[in-house]
C-alpha cells in the first residue's frame, strides 16, 4: 500500500509526460472581469441589494462611536441580550447594552449555548453578497462564528470590494490560514426545492456597515 | 485493480432500468419539478454576468492545463499540506480509499466500542461506498446535508449530483422523519422538516470526534482544501471534530489560489443558480486552538489516472461535478438518476463511469443521450461531452465487434453488411431493390412501421419513411433516355 503515491505518480507520467502542453500557466488568458466598474456608491448599494436578496440584516451607521448602538439596535430586533465576542473585539465598539461573553477558549458546550456573536471581518464582495473571514483576531475562530443562531457582522465601507477576483487579491497575502465566506444565513433548497434558512449554521445574518 | 463507480456493478443496464423510471409518475413529477426550478434560476444568474463566456475559457484552459501537469501538481499540494499540518495518503482504488480511512478512523477511536463518524456530502465517498465499507468495519456514518440523510434514511441512492434527493417530495421526507426520528407529530412543511434535522444533528455535531468530507478544490500553492455548501453542515463537520479526514480525487487540484476567483464564479451559478453558495470554507492543515487537531487528506485514483491518456477523454476530468449537465438533459429529466445505475447520473456520468471502468458494467450509458448538446452548452468548464458520447460508442462497438458473440450479432451483421453495399454502385442499387420489395409488408402509406428484429426498436419510436417506389437515380435515367429520344 506504501507504493500507492509512486504507482499513481507514475501512471499520470506515463499518460501526459512528454504530451504537449497547449497552455503553460502564465499564458492561460484571463479576459474575464477582474476589476470593478461601479463608482464607490453604486458598489455599495450593489452590496446592500445583494445581501437583502439572500436575507440578511443591514445596520448602517457613520462613524466607529455608532457601531455599538447599531450592534444594540439588532440585539433588540433579534429580542436577544448578550454577544459571544473574541478577545481581541475592540472594546469601544461593544454595546453598553448587552452582556458581553468573552471567547476565551470556550469549550463547545458553552458556545452552543450562546445566541449571537459579534465579529468583524477581511472583505465583503458586492457582486455577491459575501462576507470573508479569514479568522484572526477580532473575527473570531471558526466555532464561534457557526454554533450561534445569530451573527452580527461589522464591515467597513472600505473593506467591499466589487468583484470576486479583487476580493481574493486583498486576502491572498493572508491565504495560509482558515477562512470562511458566508453569503447570507445558513440556507437549504433540498426539499421541493423551496429555501429555507437556517438549517446548521446562524439563522439570523446582521451586517453593521460604518465608516467612509 | 478494481475500480467502483457506486453499485454499478448490481445495476440494471439504462434501457432497462429508464424503462422502470418512466413508468413511476411520482419520481418523474419531481425531477421534472427540481430541474425546471434550477434551470431557471440557474439561467437568470448566468445572464447577469457580462464575462460568463470569458470566464468559462479560462476555467477550461486552467483545467487542461492542470491535467497535463498533475504529477507536478499533486507533489505540490502534498509538500504544502504537510508543510501546514496535514498528512497525505494516496489510495489506487475504491478498497484502498476505504481501507485508508478506516485504518485511521480505528487510530484515533482506540478503545471505543462504537464509533460514529460524521460526513459532509462528498460523491466521491459514494463512488468509493465509504458507507458500506465503514458499516462493515463496524463504523457508523451519519450523512450530514439533508439531502443525504434522506438518502441514507430512506437506504435509497442519490439521485443528482448536487440534489441527491431530488426525486422525493416533502411527504415522502416527512414519511421518513416521522419513522426515524421518532416523531409523529412532524408535518410536511420544508420548514418543519428542515427544524427537525437541525435538532437531530446538531448534537451529533458536537458530540462526533471525527469528520469525513470530500473537496470542491485542492489548492496546489498553498496546500487548502475547499468545501462549498449551503446548510453549515459542511462547516459544522470541518470544524468541530477532532479529526478530520477528506477524500479527494486527484483531478480536484488547482494550480493556485487565485484560480479559485475563476471557479467560485462558475460553481454556484452552474449548480444552484446562486450567486455565491451561503458558505465556501478554506483550510490549511491544522490551527492550534481553531477546527481539528488532526487532518488527513486521502488523493484518490480510481481509474482516474486511465483518461489522461487520450486528450479527449481526458477533458472529462475537467468536470466540478456542477450538475448543469443533467437539469438541462432531456433524457435525465425524464428518467431521473437512478436510471445511469451509477452514483454519477446524467450527462456527465454517461461519460464518467464508463470510462472509470473501461466500459465494464456501464456499456449502455454512452447511448443515454439525445446528442442535443444542451449538456455541453451549460457546462461551465466547456466539456464537450456530446462528442466523447460519440467517441465512447465507437470504443463499445471497436470492443464488440472484438469479441465472437459480436461479431455474429445482427447489428454487426447488418452494419458490416451496409457497410459492403455502402462501397460499389452496384451492390448499392441491388441493395434498395431488395430492400424495395422487401419493405412491402410493414408498409403504411409513406411509412414503415412494426420492422421485424432489432430494426424494430427503431421504428417503435421513431418515424421512418419508407424507400420510395422509384430511387432518384432510377428516375435521372429514365429522364436521360426520354430527353435523348
Amino acid at each position: 500500500m506504501s507504493d500507492a503515491r509512486e504507482v499513481i505518480l507514475g501512471r499520470i507520467r506515463a499518460a501526459v509526460g512528454g504530451a504537449p502542453d497547449r497552455v503553460a500557466y502564465d499564458q492561460i488568458g484571463r479576459e474575464y472581469q477582474r476589476k470593478g466598474s461601479l463608482d464607490r456608491e453604486a458598489c455599495l448599494h450593489l452590496l446592500k441589494d445583494r445581501l437583502l436578496d439572500y436575507d440578511s440584516e443591514i445596520l448602517e451607521v457613520g462613524s466607529e462611536a455608532e457601531i455599538g448602538g447599531a450592534v444594540e439596535e439588532a440585539l433588540r430586533r433579534a429580542g436577544e441580550h448578550s454577544v459571544l465576542v473574541a478577545e481581541a473585539f475592540p472594546k469601544n465598539w461593544l454595546p453598553s447594552a448587552a452582556e458581553v461573553v468573552v471567547d476565551a477558549a470556550l469549550a463547545t458546550e458553552q458556545l452552543d449555548g450562546l445566541g449571537t456573536v459579534l465579529t468583524t471581518c477581511e472583505a465583503a464582495v458586492a457582486a455577491t453578497g459575501t462576507i470573508i473571514l479569514v479568522h484572526e483576531g477580532a473575527q473570531g475562530r471558526r466555532a464561534v462564528t457557526l454554533l450561534p443562531d445569530h451573527h452580527i457582522c461589522v464591515l467597513a465601507r472600505q473593506q467591499v470590494v466589487e468583484t470576486v477576483p479583487e476580493a481574493l487579491a486583498a486576502i491572498s497575502s493572508s491565504r495560509r490560514m482558515a477562512m470562511t465566506t458566508i453569503s447570507g444565513p445558513s440556507a437549504t433548497s433540498d426539499i421541493e426545492m423551496t429555501r429555507i434558512r437556517g438549517v446548521h449554521g446562524p439563522r439570523r445574518l446582521s451586517v453593521v456597515l460604518y465608516g467612509e | 485493480m478494481s475500480v467502483r463507480v457506486g453499485k454499478t456493478d448490481r445495476a440494471a443496464a439504462f434501457p432497462v432500468a429508464a424503462k422502470t423510471a418512466l413508468k413511476n409518475d411520482q419520481l418523474r413529477a419531481n425531477v421534472r419539478r427540481a430541474t425546471d426550478t434550477i434551470r431557471g434560476k440557474r439561467a437568470l444568474r448566468v445572464e447577469e454576468m457580462p464575462d460568463w463566456q470569458q470566464l468559462r475559457d479560462t476555467a477550461s484552459a486552467i483545467k487542461a492545463h492542470t491535467l497535463r501537469h498533475l504529477d507536478e501538481y499533486l507533489v505540490e499540494f502534498e509538500k504544502n499540506c504537510e508543510l501546514a499540518g496535514g498528512k497525505v495518503h494516496w489510495a489506487r482504488d475504491a478498497d484502498e480509499a476505504n481501507a485508508i480511512a478506516i485504518g485511521l478512523i480505528r487510530q484515533y477511536s482506540e478503545g471505543n466500542s462504537h464509533v460514529e463518524v460524521i460526513k459532509v456530502k462528498t460523491m466521491t465517498s459514494d463512488e468509493v461506498q465509504m458507507n458500506v465499507a465503514l458499516e462493515a468495519a463496524g463504523i457508523t456514518p451519519i450523512e450530514t446535508d439533508l439531502a443525504d440523510m434522506i438518502v441514507q434514511m430512506g437506504h435509497d441512492e442519490p439521485s443528482h449530483i448536487v440534489v441527491p434527493a431530488l426525486h422525493r417530495n416533502r411527504f415522502e421526507v416527512r414519511d421518513l422523519f416521522r419513522e426515524t426520528m421518532h416523531r409523529p407529530e412532524l408535518t410536511a412543511e420544508p420548514e418543519d422538516l428542515t427544524g427537525a434535522a437541525r435538532a437531530y444533528l446538531r448534537e451529533r455535531f458536537l458530540k462526533v470526534k471525527i469528520g469525513v468530507s470530500g473537496a470542491n478544490f485542492a489548492i496546489a500553492e498553498t496546500g487548502g482544501v475547499c468545501v462549498v455548501e449551503s446548510e453549515g453542515n459542511g462547516r459544522m463537520c470541518l470544524t468541530m471534530p477532532d479529526v478530520l479526514i477528506s477524500l479527494i480525487g486527484v483531478e480536484k487540484v488547482i494550480p493556485r489560489f487565485e484560480d479559485l476567483e475563476v471557479f467560485l464564479q462558475l460553481l454556484p451559478r452552474s449548480a444552484t443558480g446562486e450567486r455565491m453558495n451561503p458558505y465556501n470554507s478554506l483550510w490549511c492543515g491544522v490551527h492550534a486552538g481553531d477546527g481539528p487537531k488532526a487532518f488527513h487528506v486521502i488523493l484518490l485514483d480510481n481509474g482516474r489516472t486511465k483518461l489522461l491518456h487520450d486528450e479527449m477523454e481526458r477533458e472529462t476530468l475537467e468536470c466540478i461535478r456542477c450538475g448543469a449537465c443533467l437539469n438541462a438533459c432531456p433524457v435525465y429529466r425524464e428518467t431521473g438518476g437512478h436510471a445511469y445505475g451509477s452514483i454519477y447520473s446524467g450527462p456527465i456520468g454517461a461519460i464518467l463511469s464508463p470510462q472509470l471502468q473501461s466500459l465494464e458494467h456501464s456499456r449502455s450509458l454512452p447511448y443515454a443521450s439525445t446528442l442535443c448538446g444542451a449538456c455541453y452548452e451549460v457546462c461551465p468548464v466547456k466539456i464537450n461531452i456530446p462528442e466523447i458520447l460519440i467517441h465512447l460508442r465507437g470504443r463499445v462497438v471497436r470492443e464488440d465487434q472484438a469479441t465472437l458473440g459480436g461479431k455474429l450479432a445482427v447489428e454487426n451483421l447488418a452494419m458490416q453488411g451496409a457497410a459492403a453495399a455502402f462501397q460499389s454502385q452496384r451492390r448499392y442499387e441491388a441493395a434498395q431493390r431488395l430492400a424495395q420489395a422487401g419493405q412491402m409488408l410493414f408498409r403504411k402509406g409513406d411509412q414503415l412501421e412494426n420492422l421485424p428484429g432489432m430494426a424494430g426498436g427503431w421504428t417503435k419510436y421513431r418515424d421512418l419513411k419508407a424507400i420510395p417506389k422509384q430511387s432518384f437515380r432510377d428516375w435521372w435515367k429514365s429522364r436521360s433516355k426520354g430527353a435523348s429520344a
